[in-house]
């Protein structure tokens, strides 16, 4: 009864700032808030496997990337024709577009988990930097194949992606993918994975399965961001293989350490941060990245454990005390 | 097939390269017993509880646990059979609370699924307010209750080995592996851990193996003792025996602890 409320009361926040935010803010407010949102969900996702688990992957823009053109082809192969057919009966726009949108980045994220397994499989033999380059090479590879198959466009881009994707489900999935987090990290699934980023031996010694939990871990991580990569291909309704280099998989990296290793409420101000800082400095000009490095730097020196260190911001005092009442 | 018998290492060798760690090691331990196996620094001791735990797999020979074969198996998948450990270098997960150190341990007999705990299901709830029941209690168990809540890396040095032994608990073993537990303790801790450990195994019912440099504590608790020497075992006895062992002596206790087995700690 709780959840359902909980949920519904989520969703119609959602749908309201849908209707609102996009007359309130100008085009160019409105997308840099959607690609707050995408990298809110990469940074948090990533966090699953940095920072939970301690598995330095930075292959992260290469999940995305096959979220991003799997979603992509789903909706040019069959989700508009599904649009096409449910509008014929009636169905308002907004209702079928987003159905096709959810299945086509579940389709994306699924994509994405599949290579995720795939990658994690390494990752039970290797460790640190030896994983690191594993998780590099595999983005690349990636984006390289991408580059030479010529139904996906190519090194011409995909064209013509149906842009369905709104404020809400940008929102939506922002809110599974924290809501995912938290609860995983307070669960004993959770603590297994800090367990094993702590120290693997023990956790294996005390009967902690760190095989399934890394690649677990890989395959969560990867679905999220297969999941952001979807919405981006929505949103800009244009895909290129450049969106996808190795810059786009350290950026995100950047976030989850800024936001300090395995905590979900840093990597959500990090992810935040680091998108809006390059536009905030857009005034400045030539010295534009300069400043964005620099203010990396500084941060990173007061802040060595990142901006939340291993904390989380959790529900404010009295919200609690009603909760634990209620309860 | 003894039923008695909870543990047995039949003819384990453990090579590596052209170095024998362990070589053709028999050994029973018997349901409920506490057993010390002490030896010179490189003597083979801390490669027999990895054998027994998984990290290694025999070059040669088997370790039976019930009378089942375990030797090749995943350490998790020992764990969960029944065998949990301490470690010499102390690991904890350092970043965690004292009771999540537990609750980790615990882990395994969770059947909460990853499901469960995404949709927060009356079964998810209930394990966890079990686990961290049990996990207090443990703690308690230990006289660590006041650092519960404290990250494991903030403990004193005495706590953080209470701690690993509360953690081996909470895997609800058959086979508690101690490895050099009362090292860097003080004479009076030492003490306390004496009791502390025939204490756990008179309330756990569990059997111990015990890795241990403090011959006070070796001595003290144990009725059987078996000692390594360049991975091989010279000498099995009751601590009398022991003591009196020339080759043990000669090996590792020295001379004096003959007049007084205090001398070696």
């Amino acid at each position: 009864m709780k959840h359902v409320l909980g949920i519904v009361v989520s969703l119609g926040v959602l749908v309201a700032l849908d209707i609102v935010l996009p007359r309130l803010l100008n085009p160019y407010l409105f997308q840099v808030l959607v690609l707050c949102g995408i990298n809110v969900i990469l940074a948090v996702s990533l966090n699953l496997v940095n920072g939970f688990t301690g598995q330095f992957s930075i292959g992260h823009a290469g999940f995305m990337a096959i979220g991003a053109y799997g979603s992509a082809m789903f909706s040019l192969e069959i989700g508009q024709r599904w649009v096409t057919t449910l509008g014929a009966l009636g169905v308002p726009p907004v209702i079928a577009q987003g159905a096709a949108l959810l299945v086509a980045l579940l389709a994306g994220g699924a994509l994405a988990a599949v290579a995720g397994y795939l990658v994690g499989l390494p990752s039970l033999r290797l460790r640190g930097d030896y994983l690191a380059i594993v998780t590099l090479g595999f983005g690349e590879i990636i984006r390289v194949v991408i580059l030479n198959v010529d139904a996906i466009g190519a090194a011409r881009g995909l064209p013509g992606i149906p842009g369905w994707v709104n404020f809400f489900w940008v929102g939506f999935w922002v809110l599974i993918v924290i809501v995912v987090s938290r609860r995983l990290a307070a669960s004993t699934h959770g603590r297994a994975l800090f367990a094993i980023r702590d120290d693997e031996v023990a956790a294996e010694a005390l009967g902690v399965d760190t095989t399934s939990y890394k690649v677990l871990a890989f395959v969560m991580g990867a679905f999220f961001a297969g999941v952001a990569g979807g919405l981006f291909a929505h949103y800009l309704s244009y895909l290129n293989p450049n969106s996808f280099t190795f810059l786009k998989s350290i950026e995100v990296i950047a976030m989850v350490v800024l936001g300090g290793m395995g905590s979900i409420s840093g990597a959500v101000m990090a992810a935040v941060l680091l998108t809006l800082a390059p536009e905030l400095l857009r005034p400045v000009k030539d010295y534009r990245m300069v400043i964005y490095s620099l203010m990396l730097i500084v941060l990173m020196i007061t802040r060595p454990g990142g901006l939340m260190g291993s904390r989380e911001i959790g529900w404010p005092r009295f919200l609690r005390r009603a909760k634990a009442e209620h309860a | 097939m003894n039923p008695d018998v909870l543990l047995e290492l039949d003819h384990v060798t453990m090579q590596f390269g052209g170095l024998k760690a362990v070589a053709d090691l028999s050994l029973e331990i018997g349901r409920g017993e506490l057993v010390g196996l002490i030896g010179p620094n490189g003597a083979g001791k801390t490669t027999v509880f990895n054998l027994v735990t998984g990290v290694y797999t025999p070059t040669v020979g088997r370790v039976l646990l019930e009378g089942r074969a375990i030797q090749g198996l995943r350490p998790h998948a020992i764990a969960r059979r029944g065998i949990t450990r301490t470690f010499q270098n102390i690991r904890l997960f350092a970043s965690r609370t004292c009771r999540d150190n537990v609750r980790i341990a615990a882990h395994q007999h969770s059947g909460a699924s990853l499901a469960d705990a995404l949709l927060r299901t009356a079964r998810f709830e209930r394990d966890e307010r079990d686990m961290r029941a049990k996990a207090d209690e443990l703690l308690a168990v230990l006289g660590l209750t006041e650092w519960a809540d404290t990250p494991a890396s903030d403990l004193p040095y005495g706590q953080q080995r209470r701690l690993e032994i509360a953690r081996a608990l909470a895997g609800r073993p058959l086979l508690l592996l101690l490895d050099e537990p009362a090292a860097g303790l003080n004479p009076q801790e030492s003490e306390q851990l004496m009791h502390l450990i025939e204490q756990i195994r008179r309330q756990f019912q569990v059997t111990i193996l015990l890795i241990e440099h403090d011959m006070r504590v070796v001595m003290g608790i144990c009725r059987r003792i078996a000692v390594l020497d360049y991975g091989v075992k010279i000498a099995e006895g009751t601590p009398d025996q022991i003591r009196t062992d020339p080759k043990v002596i000669e090996a590792y206790l020295g001379e004096d602890v003959h007049a007084s087995p205090e001398a070696a700690s």
